[in-house]
């Protein structure tokens, strides 16, 4: 059961943002209420307003550019399906048919997965390796923040309470990037999540990789980019990637701060980033020279 | 956008009839169908949208009752499971789940019929993989699943 609450659809960005300067601690932005009427339903949220976002003008656009522009209402459904994203972040487009289950695909929404900043999102972790910015609107006008620094913890982000997210900026990998996103675990969200993608200069037996980006979730209390893992890797031959993955998944291993939970122990979870951070850039290395290797793990998914 | 309680006009097709209700903004689709509407195929198990029993299709789509605003429904066709045989006869999910044993204590059947039902209009004729990896978050404690999946692999090929 929930309490009640008053909900307002404002229709454009202004309107419900001097709603939210309005209402101040008493109302919330409301999406696919995904997580939010979780915690309503619990009562550990009392909102006595709602604002709805789903019906302000672009809010669930998505639009291509230097940058892929993806709306905040946009649902996980729609990233899965749409021709655009497919085309220019196709990564994106696999890992969103995994998120959830299907009925938290269609309702639930990018913008709500980023502002929750649950430790285990999905989208977050893949996104910090495409260079994400979000935007935020307010009274006050735009801004635009790295994903890095929107996402401060665990629940925890940078927006104030007058701000919206209107989008999130993609940076599309150059032609020719292999890149992976492996999920683990057995509950309903992921254990860990690891982003890889490995850009190569140079053909056949003198390719080097010319940019690495290794990126994990869910295990730290906020994703992050590990900058000592992606520093091993850049300049490496081709050739040697198989080898040298090894060794950047122990230096991505060493960097985490993982704590004792439901998902498992400290220790198993710093165990598990080596050993699917190895088994990511291995498949992302595969596709940067073309191939597409069959990775099959115990309850992990491969996108 | 008055008090809290204030009701709010909907106009929804449900299993095909059209419906005007006043619901509170706050109500939830599922006790809407359950206590406003008597259609108690829908259940109430987990209620944090990991189990799939309260699944209802909104405009063909899959959603969880349990977690979802009746009010969004507005303007929209809300299918059932009582909405789902034409009549006296069935659905040829219903027809496959019963001709395969796929319903036992039947307390996720309403959610699983209509989970597959969303997935052959996305997909005619899904594979095994597709099917298992859109019935995940639809848990059954009885079946072990192999009969479901084994029922809508045969509904999709009879529909094919
Ligand atoms: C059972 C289950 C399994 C899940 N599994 C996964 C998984 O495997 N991987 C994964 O990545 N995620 C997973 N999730 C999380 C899921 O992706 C999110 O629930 C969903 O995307 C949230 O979107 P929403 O629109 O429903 O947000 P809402 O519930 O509407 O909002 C969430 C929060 O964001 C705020 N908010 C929403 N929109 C905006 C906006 N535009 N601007 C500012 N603040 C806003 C709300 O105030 C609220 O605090 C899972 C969730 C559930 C319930
Ligand atoms: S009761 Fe809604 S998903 Fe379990
Ligand atoms: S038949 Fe009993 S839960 Fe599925």
């Amino acid at each position: 059961m929930l309490r009640p609450f008053t909900l307002h659809r404002p229709e454009t960005a202004e309107a419900a943002c001097a709603l939210l300067a309005r209402l101040g601690e008493d109302a919330a932005p409301y999406a696919g209420g995904t997580e939010l009427l979780l915690l309503m339903k619990l009562g550990l949220l009392r909102p006595p307003h709602l604002v709805d976002v789903k019906r302000v003008s672009g809010f669930g656009d998505i639009a291509d550019g230097p940058r892929l522009t993806i709306g905040a209402t946009v649902t996980h459904r729609t990233l899965e399906r749409s021709p655009l994203v497919r085309a220019r972040c196709p990564l994106v487009a696999s890992v969103a048919r995994h998120v959830a289950n299907v009925r938290v695909r269609n309702v639930g929404t990018v913008g709500g997965n980023l502002a929750f900043a649950d430790p285990h999102s999905d989208l977050a972790t893949l996104f910090l390796t495409l260079d994400a910015t979000v935007e935020l609107v307010s009274p006050r006008g735009r801004r635009e923040l790295s994903l890095a620094e929107f996402v401060r913890g665990p629940w925890e982000t940078a927006r104030r309470p007058d701000e919206l997210l209107a989008s999130v900026r993609l940076a599309p990998w150059p032609v020719g990037t292999g890149a992976a996103y492996v999920k683990f675990g057995v509950h309903e969200r992921p254990t860990l999540g690891i982003a890889v993608a490995v850009s190569l200069d140079g053909a056949g037996g003198r390719a080097r990789v010319a940019d690495a980006r290794v990126a994990i979730g869910c295990v730290s209390p906020r994703p992050a980019r590990v900058e000592v893992a992606e520093a091993r890797l850049n300049g490496v031959a081709a050739a040697e990637l198989d080898d040298v993955s090894g060794a950047a998944a122990d230096a991505a291993a060493a960097s985490v701060d993982p704590a004792d939970d439901l998902h498992g122990s400290a220790e198993y979870k710093r165990e598990m980033v080596a050993v699917f951070v190895r088994r990511a850039l291995r498949v992302a290395a595969a596709r940067a020279r073309g191939a597409e290797p069959s990775a099959t793990f115990p309850y992990a998914v491969v996108a | 956008m008055a008090g809290g309680q204030a009701l709010e006009r909907i106009r929804v097709v449900v299993n095909g009839s059209s419906r005007e209700l006043e619901v509170a903004s706050h109500a939830l689709l599922l006790d809407v169908l359950r206590d406003t509407l008597d259609l108690k195929g829908a259940k109430r198990s987990c209620d944090t949208q990991v189990c799939g029993a309260c699944t209802v299709l909104v405009d063909g789509q899959a959603v969880s009752a349990c977690t979802y605003l009746a009010v969004e429904a507005d303007g929209r066709a809300v299918l059932t499971v009582e909405g789902l045989a034409d009549g006296e006869s069935l659905d040829p999910l219903q027809r496959a789940f019963l001709d395969a044993g796929a319903v036992q204590c039947g307390f996720c059947t309403s959610g699983m019929l209509l989970t597959a039902r969303a997935l052959l209009r996305d997909n005619t004729a899904p594979s095994r993989e597709d099917v298992l990896h859109y019935l995940r978050g639809s848990l059954c404690r009885c079946t072990g699943y192999r009969k479901i999946v084994e029922a809508i692999m045969t509904a999709a090929g009879g529909s094919r």
